[in-house]
Formats: structure tokens, sequence, C-alpha cells
């Protein structure tokens, strides 16, 4: 007779929630060589939202941004997006799931030897979609970020606003159901920072795409929480007096950790020395 | 300034090496994999072989050139002049010919691969490239792999012609050989395995130069000063490499004699 096994009383871990939410970060680590850049950082993204991450400079949110694309991967921890749990997954398997999650690098990240149209075409191209087709879709990208009289120019003879709006247009071609936006409005004078901050507006409001902004503007962050997109009026308008969820929170990092996670409103009330200081 | 554990460089140097090897090993196997880029290929293909025909031909003609000059003493004392064409051939198919060539085209293309990929990792375009689901070694290492081992390969015969030609030049103007007799003396004596171990030097050659200059332009880090530094040590190493798989390669051709 074989020895009885002592049975015992394990429950398995809860499946994450991935039908409402489209990121979840759960306690996620990473060191690059002595340097923690993020600690046991858990948080969730869901369909729809669009978080504001706001933080030092090397407090660690362009490094959620590029593990959110598995262009990092963590140390610990798991990050699923859209379902999948994207620390398991090849290189090779996340190329595929790339298509649903669109990104706008601080820089732009436009290829330099390109044109605008072979730019925000590159996906699409890549994927050998009919030239009409593509053509179509370019011009479509394009209007959306008011730039279709760019479309035969090269990066290099667009300003650093338009750039950011070529990043957009390319991020947004194939509709993705995420999009990353990193500092999308660093170094930029304050009338352009607000047409880039309008444009996620309105990829929020028409598009109802879920969204991670990384920036170092609180303003943009407010000011994405207190107005809408009126297609109507092709403008954004304030909700004040309007019973209107305009589906914006915020996140703020300090050292690699999230001491933040809420609404506008929370943040407005927070005590926090730290965050009162960061947000005055 | 601080100074690095020599276990921290050891660990390091491990580390580029296994690199290094997994890019190697990834530019081979995508040749058979989907997508193929064959545009990006032949774009590659013109800009390294076209682009480097001027200093292919001058360098084969100079060294031909010099060959002849370098050997007619010797051989005039010995009166062995007329076998000028012979060393000529001899030291242009089996050795100068795909060592120069091979130099020249990495301190063009090595650099240029290096500069290139280095420019576009700190843009952050590989990253960009990656995450609109695109393979950057399959879009930019492999057509720049396959496209210099082809166009080595080809380079090399050109400069092998180029250098009899400059030898012959020497020879006829200056040492009065006969044409005919140059020429069958340098043609005559080549043996099979003389043009086969210069005709397998170029593939290696070819896959060390685009292999190290996209290995430096990958890993390239420290913004525009970063870029500066990785052109230089992807010349300095892929000639090096050349020279060490040269000594490699030439003892084990000869044995197969």
């Amino acid at each position: 007779m074989s020895p009885s096994v002592p049975q015992l009383d394990i429950q398995p871990a809860p499946k994450p929630d991935t039908v409402h939410k489209a990121i979840i970060f759960e306690d996620v680590s990473l060191q690059f060589e002595d340097m923690q850049v993020l600690n046991q950082v858990s948080f969730e993204l869901k369909r729809g939202e669009t978080k504001v991450m706001l933080g030092v400079a090397g407090s660690g949110k362009s490094t959620i941004l590029k593990l959110c694309l598995g262009l990092e991967r963590p140390d610990s921890g798991h990050i699923y997006v859209l379902g999948h749990d994207i620390t398991t997954m090849t290189e090779e398997e996340l190329f595929d799931l790339r298509s649903q999650v669109g990104i706008v690098f601080q820089e732009s990240a436009l290829f330099d030897s390109l044109t605008v149209r072979e730019n925000v075409a590159f996906r699409l191209m890549e994927e050998h979609l009919p030239e009409k087709e593509v053509e179509a879709r370019v011009r479509e990208a394009l209007r959306f970020v008011e730039l279709e009289h760019t479309v035969d120019m090269f990066p290099s003879s667009l300003s650093g606003g338009m750039r950011r709006r070529v990043g957009i247009a390319r991020a947004i071609i194939t509709h993705p159901e995420i999009l990353l936006y990193d500092s999308p409005t660093g170094g930029l004078d304050p009338i352009t920072s607000t047409t880039i901050i309008e444009l996620i507006m309105k990829q929020r409001d028409v598009a109802k795409t879920s969204a991670l902004l990384v920036s170092h503007r609180l303003q943009d962050g407010f000011m994405l929480a207190s107005h809408y997109y009126d297609s109507n009026t092709n403008s954004m308008k304030s909700i004040e007096g309007r019973p209107r969820d305009v589906h914006t929170s915020f996140m703020i990092l300090r050292d690699g950790k999230i001491i933040f996670d809420g609404t506008a409103l929370e943040l407005g009330h927070i005590e926090d020395p730290y965050i009162k200081e960061y947000i005055s | 300034m601080e100074l690095t554990a020599p276990t921290d460089i050891v660990k390091r140097s491990i580390l580029a090496v296994q690199e290094y090897t997994l890019l190697s090993v990834r530019s081979l196997t995508n040749i058979f994999a989907h997508p193929r880029y064959l545009a990006d290929t032949i774009q590659q293909a013109d800009l390294i072989g076209f682009g480097s025909l001027p200093i292919v031909v001058l360098t084969g003609t100079f060294t031909g050139m010099v060959l002849a000059l370098n050997y007619s003493p010797t051989l005039e004392r010995f009166g062995q002049i007329s076998i000028t064409g012979q060393l000529v051939s001899l030291s242009m198919v089996r050795e100068l010919g795909p060592v120069l060539t091979s130099l020249m085209v990495a301190g063009r293309n090595a650099s240029g691969m290096a500069s290139e990929l280095g420019s576009m990792k700190v843009t952050e375009q590989i990253d960009a490239m990656r995450a609109l689901g695109t393979d950057p070694y399959k879009k930019l290492i492999t057509p720049r792999v396959v496209a210099t081992v082809f166009m080595l390969f080809f380079l090399t015969i050109l400069s092998d012609l180029v250098g009899l030609v400059g030898g012959y030049i020497i020879s006829y103007f200056k040492l009065g050989i006969d044409t005919f007799q140059y020429w069958n003396s340098a043609y005559q004596q080549l043996t099979y395995n003389d043009v086969i171990t210069g005709l397998v030097k170029p593939i290696f050659f070819g896959f060390i130069i685009a292999t190290v200059g996209c290995f430096y332009g990958i890993n390239t880090k420290g913004g525009t000063q970063g870029v500066g530094r990785s052109t230089t040590q992807a010349v300095v190493a892929a000639s090096v490499l050349i020279l060490a798989v040269d000594v490699i390669l030439t003892q084990f051709l000869l044995e197969l004699r």
C-alpha cells in the first residue's frame, strides 16, 4: 500500500480580470545593473481608460511603456496585455500582439530615411496590404492629425510638434486597442502641446482607445481629466457642469514605486507631502 | 575615473561573445524564415557592392603593381624575371585579393553599418521597428549579411583580376616582359586549390564584416558619442577578426591540398 500523500489546502491564484482590463501589472520588478528601476509595481488599466503617469525623470515611467510592449522584459512579476501574459511570450509571438498596441515615442522615433507616407504606412506595407488601401489609410491617419500636406516630406523637414503628430498617425493607423504615449508634449511650446493633448483627447473620446500617457507636465493630465472632445465643433470643451466621465486617472511614480493611483479628484485631496509638493 | 573590476571585464567580454554568436546564428536562420526582405537585400548589395567598386579596383590595381615591382629585383638576380606573372597571380588570388578587398570593404561598410544602425538605436528607431511588429534582425541585419557575403565574393574576383592587370602594366612597361609570357605564367601556375582558397575566404570575411558591423551598431549606447565609438570599434574588430580567421582558413585550406 502506498503511503498517503497529505493534501495541502492551496488555492490556485485567482486569474486576473482580462476582460475589463487592457493592461495588468502584477508585482513587476526590473533592475538595470545595480539600479532598481521598478520595484514590485502593480496597477491596472481598464479598457477605454486613459491613465496619466507622472513622476520625476528616472522614476521608471518610460520603462513601464516599454514593458507593456515587451521591448523590455521584467526580472519578476507578470504583465497582461489584452489578456495575454506577455512575460511568457516569445519575441515572435509579441510581434502579432504589437499590432494591437500603438506607441508614440518621446522623440517620435520616425525612420529618418523614409518619407512621412512610408513612416505612417510602415506596418501596413509590412503586412503587404494593397497599395490603394494603404494610401487611403495613410491619408485618413494624417487627416486625423491634420498633416495631410506633409505626406511626401521627410521627418527632418518637419518641426518637433509635427514629428510628434506624425508619430501619433503612425501609432493609430492600425486602430489599436491600446495607445502608449511617451512624453508626447516634452520639449514643445505650450500651443503645440495643447494641439497634441487635443489629439490624444480626440482619440480617447472618438475611438475609445485605452491609453497610458507618460508626462512631466501636470497640466497635460489635468486638461485630459477636465475636458472632452466635441466632434460637432471639432474642439475640446470643459466638462464643468456636465455629467460626463472622461475615464482619465492618474498614477505617480517615485524611485520605481507607485505612490499614487487614483482620480484627479483624489489627487487634489491627497495629504502626502511629496505628492503635494509635486503637484503644487 | 572609476576602475572596472577584472571579473566585470571578463563577464562583459563573455556576454559580448554570446550576443555576437546569437546575432550571427539569427542572421543565418532568418534566411530561411518569412518574411524575406529581397528589396532591402538588393538595395544593400547596391550600396555595398557597387559602392565599393572604386576603392576595390584602385586597391587591387596598386597592389598588383607593387607586387610586380617588389618581386622584380629578386627574380632578376636569379634570372627568373619571366615568372613575375606567376608570383603576382599566386599572391593576389590566394591572399592579397581576398584580404585587402575585405579590409577595404570592412573600413567602408562595417563602419557604415555600425553608424547607421547605431543612429537608429540611439534615436529609438530600432525599438519603434519592434513596436511596429517588425523584427529588426530580419529587416536590417540579414539583408546586410547576405548582400555583403554575395558582393564580397565578386568584388574579390574583380580585385584579383585588376591586380593581375596592375602587375602586367609594370611587367610590360617597366620590366619588359612579353604579354603572352606574363599571362601564361600567371595562369599556368594557378592550381585548383589556389582558386578555391581565394574564393572561400571572402565568404567568411563578408560574414564577419556584416555581423561585426551590425553587432556594434545594434548594441550602441550613449548617444552620438556612442555611435562614433561603435563605428571605430566595428572597423577595428572586423579587421582583426578577418586577419585572425585568415590564418585559420589558410592553414585549413593548405591541409586540403
